[in-house]
């Protein structure tokens, strides 16, 4: 213990010592330990970070909200999966969120956020994310932070090359990870090749952002892994790469590993606007769930969808191109100009970069390789631009910095690469700890990026953090890449398992960001705008409290007639008109969460009271010096007895 | 007892403040005058400066007041008795029609640095809530206020 205590004590003696002395020079080393790159992380108490990185939670089902350079986390916004804290997926209002066309579904494995755009750059108005195991897209409102709307995607399974934005946020894509059955059926596994398939949905995204399944490009029975929107002179396109085009259904870790090459898809959606405008497409019976949330009566809706609109790539000439990229190609990235398209070939030593302009020329010149189910495959030397050879081992996410170059991860040996466009050589390198996955720079898959800070997110953390158990905490790096070096500054937790991420300048959000929600605005149908309205109502052995909140007290506080078996509604609007002052409510016994309701805002949890006596409710977020004494009782008797509904406050 | 702790607390808080800026400026421009002393008018802190009162009601600022008033404020006030904040029948003879119109719009900052203010914290412990009024509807409560016929409960102090 001792021996323990000193070598901690030496070792903070040592990095004061660094810190003290640290130089940007001798910084060049490894470092992340040294007082220049402690100043560049340190945002001092009282003032904010500079950028919001919106993180995905990976297998949490949600996405976190961090500050950049400083990595503090502050908020985890629930989208896929149920949160007790904020009570989502836990109140009557935000149940249909998690609706599907299988039930009730309280988790997903979030996978890749995506901002919205105008003209190709990020706009700060909503979030999107997807879940890969019941497919879905879910956008986030950045005046709220919170879900507002989810869409499942019928005909996909493993919803992976999803949910990547077009350059005016035309259209959010979703790529089906898994081909399968289409329509879902009873057949031979064995029977994959050529009888299954793989769909890319086009979700079109409206003014106000309201998502829409518009139309689904029912591809080969291929893996579709990642995707990106072409921008600028690509805008217009979006290119998906593609594994297993093998069709294996076994042992795919080597039966999808045979090829040299799989495809990168080039999908025309401009010419798919075409052909569904012409009616050259088929309609298919589908069922998939739309969850709207709205502000203004604070509560979620779930319609079914009960037909898709289906374009077949044999019979749409121009709509889909298959670009040969060797060796399972991973992540798919577009440059800001539009014109190179990354493959990552993820069992490849090297990186494939195809020209847009090539592809065109190659297209117009019908310099073509055969096809795959009639779609045509471009000649590999017809459109590859460049190769980046042998920067590393495993390639996986490209971004880049708006300053011609590129930062690609690889993850087997662990290492951001940054390397030039157009002459395609490594300038620097420098290790990730450990295996990193993605990697995101604020902007960096738009055509403005803010290439001021790069963060990697990591699968394995081994030696970083205190060990916790089993398991280490999941974890990004940020890395300074504003001068020709890159330059680790900072280690910091993350949740789930961080995948893809968004980023942006903290002043595109600040001004938009809700502070209340206006009272007199509330159309929730059991909203209590003012005390005088609050009341207790029964029909049957349904009880609805209609009640009130605000500094610091119930209203009604006192209720009785309430009884064993009846099943009762807590309505709770809070009146607080004053940002930052939400209030909580928990109920001794209920089984389900709190809630957490904010100013102007009404919620709804649900009790069954199960014996006689008289139970407490109390507000669950200190709201006030008398915060401790917002309290309230129900009075529970016998299922048989005769006393009435009553209620009141201060004896009134 | 609980709830004398809290009080307690709230005036250890409150007293703390007092001691640390007893040289508040603040103070000093908006004083309330002292027994013996000086005509000076307790009109707060806050964006209100100056209001005009017209010699009669002007009945339909006061009924768009009252629809305010029950929206956003009668969860603590009540005109005729005592509740979490105090009964305001008479309030437009006690203060101001400034301070009250500053003590809707920035209550904050009035029970930090107004002695009106601050004493009546002290003896209701329950800060005001600032419900984001406008000052147009601030000054359509303020003409419902004087619609409003005083209360025996709190004793009619003449400026």
């Amino acid at each position: 213990m001792k021996k323990t205590r000193l070598s901690i004590i030496a070792l903070v003696t040592v990095t004061i010592g660094m810190f003290g002395c640290g130089s940007p020079k001798e910084s060049k080393s490894d470092g992340a330990l040294n007082g220049s790159n402690a100043e560049k992380v340190y945002v001092a108490p009282g003032e904010h970070d500079d950028y919001y990185a919106f993180i995905s939670g990976g297998f949490s089902g949600q996405l976190a909200v961090y500050g950049l350079p400083s990595g503090r986390l502050f908020k985890v916004i629930p989208v896929f999966s149920q949160d007790a804290e904020k009570a989502y997926g836990y109140n009557e209002e935000t149940k249909p969120m998690l609706n599907t066309s299988y039930g009730f579904v309280p988790w997903d494995d979030a996978h890749h956020p995506d901002m919205s755009q105008t003209n190709g750059e990020i706009d700060g108005r909503w979030c999107f994310i997807n879940g890969n195991n019941t497919p879905r897209i879910a956008r986030i409102d950045l005046k709220t932070f919170e879900t507002t709307e989810i869409l499942e995607i019928p005909n996909s399974a493993g919803n992976h090359s999803s949910s990547f934005v077009t350059e005016n946020t035309e259209y959010v894509v979703a790529g089906t990870r898994f081909s399968v059955p289409i329509p879902q059926r009873d057949m031979p596994i064995k029977d994959y090749k050529g009888n299954f398939k793989g769909s890319l949905s086009f979700v079109k995204v409206a003014d106000d952002g309201n998502m829409d399944l518009s139309f689904q490009i029912m591809m080969p029975g291929f893996n579709y892994d990642l995707a990106h929107p072409g921008r600028g002179k690509s805008h217009g396109w979006v290119f998906f790469t593609t594994y297993n085009t093998e069709e294996a259904n076994s042992l795919m870790e080597v039966n999808s590993s045979q090829f040299d090459k799989d495809f990168i898809a080039a999908v025309n959606w401009k010419k798919a606007e075409e052909y569904i405008a012409a009616g050259k497409f088929t309609t298919m019976p589908a069922n998939y769930a739309h969850n709207i949330y709205s502000d203004s009566t604070h509560m979620a809706t779930t319609t079914m969808g009960k037909e898709v609109r289906i374009l077949n790539p044999a019979d749409c000439p121009g709509l889909v191109y298959f670009l040969p990229t060797p060796k399972s190609p991973h992540g798919c990235d577009v440059d800001p100009s539009g014109e190179y398209i990354v493959g990552n070939g993820k069992l490849s030593a090297s990186l494939t970069v195809h020209s847009f302009t090539k592809m065109m020329a190659a297209i117009e010149g019908k310099k073509f390789d055969g096809d795959a189910y009639g779609i045509p495959i471009i000649n590999f030397d017809d459109v590859v631009a460049g190769v980046v050879q042998q920067p590393g081992l495993g390639p996986l996410h490209t971004e880049f910095d708006g300053e011609g170059n590129a930062y690609t991860t690889f993850f087997i040996s662990s290492e951001v690469v940054k390397w030039k466009l157009g002459t395609w050589e490594v300038l620097d390198r420098k290790p990730t700890y450990y295996s990193v996955g993605h990697l995101m720079i604020p902007g960096g898959n738009s055509r403005k990026p803010w290439g001021k800070y790069m963060i990697a997110m990591n699968k394995i953390t081994k030696d970083r953090y205190l060990p916790t158990g089993p398991e280490v905490c999941q974890s990004a790096q940020l890395y300074d890449i504003s001068g020709d070096k890159m330059e680790l500054l900072l280690d910091f937790p993350t949740i789930g398992e961080p995948h893809y991420a968004a980023g942006c300048p903290a002043e595109l959000l600040e001004t938009n960001s809700q502070k209340i929600y206006k009272l007199e605005e509330n159309y929730h149908p059991y909203a209590t705008k003012s005390e005088k309205d609050a009341k207790v109502t029964r029909n049957g052995n349904e009880v609805h409290i209609q009640m009130t909140m605000i500094r610091s007290h119930f209203s009604p506080d006192n209720i009785e007639g309430v009884k064993v078996g009846d099943k009762v509604f807590f309505h709770i609007t809070n009146l607080e008109q004053d940002y930052d002052v939400p209030h909580g409510v928990a109920m001794i016994g209920a089984n389900t969460s709190e809630l957490l309701i904010m100013p102007g805002q009404t919620e709804t949890f649900v009790w069954n009271p199960k014996q006689v006596g008289v139970w407490p409710f109390y507000c669950t977020d200190f709201c006030s010096a008398l915060h401790q004494e917002m309290q309230g009782y129900v009075r529970v008797s016998p299922a048989s007895s005769s006393i009435g509904l009553s209620w009141s406050l201060d004896g009134e | 007892m609980h709830k004398l702790t809290m009080g307690a607390l709230v005036a250890l808080l409150l007293s703390g403040c007092i001691d640390s800026q007893p040289e508040k400026s603040a103070d000093k421009k908006t004083e309330t005058p002292a027994a013996t002393s000086a005509p000076t008018k307790d009109i707060g802190v806050g964006p209100i400066t100056k209001v005009e009162l017209a010699e009669n009601i002007d009945q339909a600022l006061a009924t768009k007041g009252q629809v305010t008033f029950e929206a956003k404020c009668s969860a603590c006030h009540k005109t005729d008795k005592r509740f979490v904040g105090p009964a305001l029948a008479g309030v437009t003879e006690r203060r101001e029609p400034e301070w009250i119109m500053n003590m809707i719009l920035n209550p904050e900052q009035m029970v930090k640095e107004n002695e009106t203010a601050r004493n009546l914290l002290m003896e209701y412990s329950a800060p005001m809530a600032n419900q984001n009024l406008t000052e147009t509807e601030a000054r359509e409560v303020l003409e419902y206020f004087r619609t409003l016929t005083q209360t025996s409960e709190e004793p009619v102090t003449t400026q």
